[in-house]
């Protein structure tokens, strides 16, 4: 019931709790809001990364030579928590090798190369009118064949979220980007008002919740006016949240909405909240409604050396050259490339690499507005990045046993909490890259504890190796000394296992019987060689 | 009459007193055998946990929990050429001893490694199934063997025994290349600074 009130609390005008620290950064969001949101012109190729959700892979369906069509499956999943993969247009699968993704370090993986033949010619799809009258465990499937991710940018697999087997008494659809340059869900909304909350009340059907909301940020007006033009006559209501961030970020706006914290290590469904971004929803509508798997997604190309910055539906896959030439490059001011967002994107080590469903920001960088980095300095315990953390850590106190590599310590001050936003990089007077530093730790603690897994293992082979040895040791000791008391053939067929019982019969007196003989046969080929060698001496003599 | 009553009486209390003292102080005893090997063993569990569990023998131990319960002895905690610097640190935290290099005597640190056998020529002796200490590789008389690579520790103890020298120790490619590095430290003055807490 509290869950319930507070709700309705924030609908008033009383917006929940506003999260702790967090920073306001200039916004930089009016050049790629002057646009209109359009779709990119298909290009030649486009590379499909076998690869989803770290390290699992689809196994793919086609060939190189193959003609495919869109909207076709050309890779499936094999294991739970990952989708199939859509060829995004029609045309040629040229090869299956590897092509480098997405990554500050040259990075390849697995990729789908098509050629696109220009036809654009779609494969049977249908068209569902009648979504309403679908059980909620009809529209999880469809939305699972229709190979959504959370395109928040995080990748959170929706099935994952859908079908969790908890009650959901709350669902927000997230509009509060708060990152600088990141316009795509505002682009949406202004853009496709209509079909989100359409999206919103299919993924509420889905999980059965008992609200929805939509949360945005209070100065996106148009987008505001655009839903408020849409006439939410229906349960979902919407909720205006004061720009600040990271508010975006999942954790902090259940934060701020419902003044109820995520539990250290627990998901929001834990609590009975489900968070989808605004792009799943338009995803899920246009999977179930218009029978279309995911295929593309709304990616913002931002930054000073463009001459155009706007926001594209691009095709997933779509080169990040392509998109970078379609707005105009400027090859001089260009210093750099981030993908997804200022301040919580990474640089790319090169630009050749395709779009993916979770990329909604590209950044062509230049001098003037991101400089290289100064000189770090030394942390002079100034406390402001205590300040500014959203999830109220210590990062200075982080920093220092990140860099002499106290593991332990790390995980007991909770690095594992740090969402990574860098809110505390960002007021660092000493220009310390403090993510950079949790990020690394966050990794080598995984190494090790895969390393610690392993060791484990091999400790439980090798105690088990152990046992066997003993017990095989037992049990030889054990037959000799039965052999040796019961000299009767039955005594040792009753005492041996099944191996001995597979030998045969062994007695006394048939032991000494063929020793006899086989001296007896030794004895005669001796008598016969010393024969035949003196034959040959005599003959040789001769 | 009256004192002889006493008396016996007087013998059985005495008796019984002593005998109660006696199991009393026999029980404390056993209790505290008890405790001392309870935590004797978690002593070497806990160091046996430092161990990389190789399994290898380059200690001169057979196996890792061997050598722990060596070092809760008061053995040197240098020996251990698989786990390198990184065990040593771990050990020194633990058992209250001033670090060492890694003694070169029992081998120098190296990367993981794996065995393979080249197993056109591997003649199927089984004398490799014999030594490896977890049982990782597969095979029976006069049939060909291969390593279950996911258990292979890479402790080389089937290299030796093997008649015809099929077996190959090979650097295990690394599942995946670090994706975020520490930064570098450009100014080197602050360098030395916080290294060490």
């Amino acid at each position: 019931m509290r869950l319930v009130e507070n709700i309705i609390g924030a609908m008033r005008g009383k917006a929940g709790t506003p999260i702790p620290g967090g920073i306001k950064p200039p916004d930089y969001k009016q050049a790629t809001l002057r646009s209109r949101l359009m779709p990119t012109p298909i290009p030649r190729e486009l590379i499909l990364p076998l690869i989803q959700h770290g390290s699992t892979r689809t196994k793919p369906l086609v060939k190189p030579g193959d003609k495919v069509l869109k909207y076709q499956t050309i890779a499936c999943s094999e294991a739970t928590g990952i989708v199939d993969l859509h060829a995004p247009t029609s045309g040629v699968i040229r090869a299956i090798e590897n092509f480098a993704i997405p990554s500050p370090l040259n990075k390849e993986s697995m990729c789908i190369l098509l050629e696109s033949d220009g036809f654009d010619a779609e494969i049977d799809h249908n068209a569902i009118t009648d979504y309403c009258s679908l059980s909620y465990l009809e529209l999880a499937k469809l939305i699972e064949e229709g190979a959504i991710f959370g395109l928040g940018g995080e990748g959170y697999l929706n099935r994952l979220k859908l079908s969790s087997g908890k009650a959901v008494k709350l669902l927000i659809i997230n509009a509060a980007e708060n990152e600088p340059y990141i316009t795509a869900d505002e682009a949406l909304l202004r853009e496709k008002a209509k079909l989100v909350v359409l999206g919103a009340k299919i993924l509420q059907a889905a999980c059965m919740a008992e609200h929805c909301v939509i949360a945005i940020d209070s100065n996106n007006t148009d987008a505001i006016e655009a839903l408020e033009q849409t006439q939410l006559n229906c349960p979902i209501e919407l909720i205006k949240v004061a720009p600040k961030y990271p508010t975006g970020s999942e954790k902090q706006l259940i934060q701020t909405i419902t003044s109820k914290e995520v539990p250290s290590g627990k998901y929001p469904a834990d609590i009975g909240i489900l968070m989808h971004n605004v792009g799943t929803a338009y995803a899920a509508y246009q999977a179930v409604v218009e029978g279309k798997p995911c295929i593309s997604r709304i990616t913002t190309l931002a930054g000073p050396a463009l001459q155009t910055p706007k926001n594209f539906e691009t095709l997933i896959g779509t080169s990040v050259d392509y998109l970078l030439e379609l707005c105009g490059l400027n090859q001089q001011d260009h210093t750099m490339t981030l993908m997804g967002g200022s301040l919580m994107g990474v640089k790319l080590a090169r630009t050749d690499v395709p779009i993916l469903k979770t990329t909604s920001c590209i950044i062509a960088a230049s001098n003037a507005e991101f400089p290289p980095p100064a000189l770090e300095q030394a942390c002079i315990r100034c406390g402001f990045c205590a300040d500014a953390c959203p999830v109220s850590l210590l990062p200075q106190q982080l920093y220092l046993y990140a860099k002499c590599q106290y593991y332990s310590e790390l995980i007991s001050h909770g690095l594992n909490d740090c969402i990574e936003c860098g809110a505390c990089a960002y007021v660092c007077p000493s220009n310390i890259p403090l993510v950079q530093y949790y990020r690394a730790s966050k990794e080598e603690i995984g190494n090790q504890l895969k390393n610690e897994m392993s060791s484990a293992q091999w400790k439980q082979r090798f105690q088990y190796h152990q046992y066997r040895a003993k017990k095989d040791k037992e049990a030889s000791r054990e037959s000799k000394k039965r052999g040796a008391v019961a000299k009767t053939d039955e005594a040792v067929q009753s005492a041996g296992s099944t191996v001995q019982n597979m030998l045969p019969t062994f007695s006394r007196e048939s032991a000494k019987k063929e020793i006899a003989a086989a001296v007896d046969r030794v004895r005669k080929r001796k008598t016969r060689l010393i024969a035949s060698s003196s034959d040959e001496n005599t003959e040789s003599s001769k | 009459m009256e004192a002889f009553i006493d008396k016996q009486l007087f013998q059985f209390v005495a008796a019984a007193s002593i005998f109660i003292f006696l199991a009393h102080r026999l029980l404390l005893v056993r209790k505290y055998l008890r405790q001392e090997y309870l935590a004797q063993k978690s002593v070497v569990d806990q160091i046996n946990s430092y161990l990389p569990q190789t399994q290898c023998g380059r200690c001169g131990y057979k196996g890792c929990l061997p050598y722990a319960r060596a070092i809760s002895r008061g053995d040197a905690i240098n020996k251990c050429p698989p786990g390198g610097e990184p065990t040593i640190l771990k050990l020194v935290d633990f058992v209250n001893e001033p670090g060492f290099r890694l003694n070169p005597a029992h081998g120098v640190f190296q990367p993981p490694l794996a065995a393979i056998i080249r197993e056109d020529e591997c003649i199927g002796c089984t004398k490799c199934i014999q030594a490896c200490p977890l049982d990782a590789i597969l095979g029976g008389p006069k049939l060909m063997h291969t390593v279950i690579s996911s258990e292979c520790t890479g402790c080389d103890l089937c290299i030796d025994p093997c008649p015809v020298d099929c077996i190959d120790l090979v650097l295990l490619p690394t599942p995946k290349p670090r994706y975020w590095l520490t930064p570098k430290i450009q100014n080197s003055r602050f360098n030395t600074l916080e290294t060490d807490l």
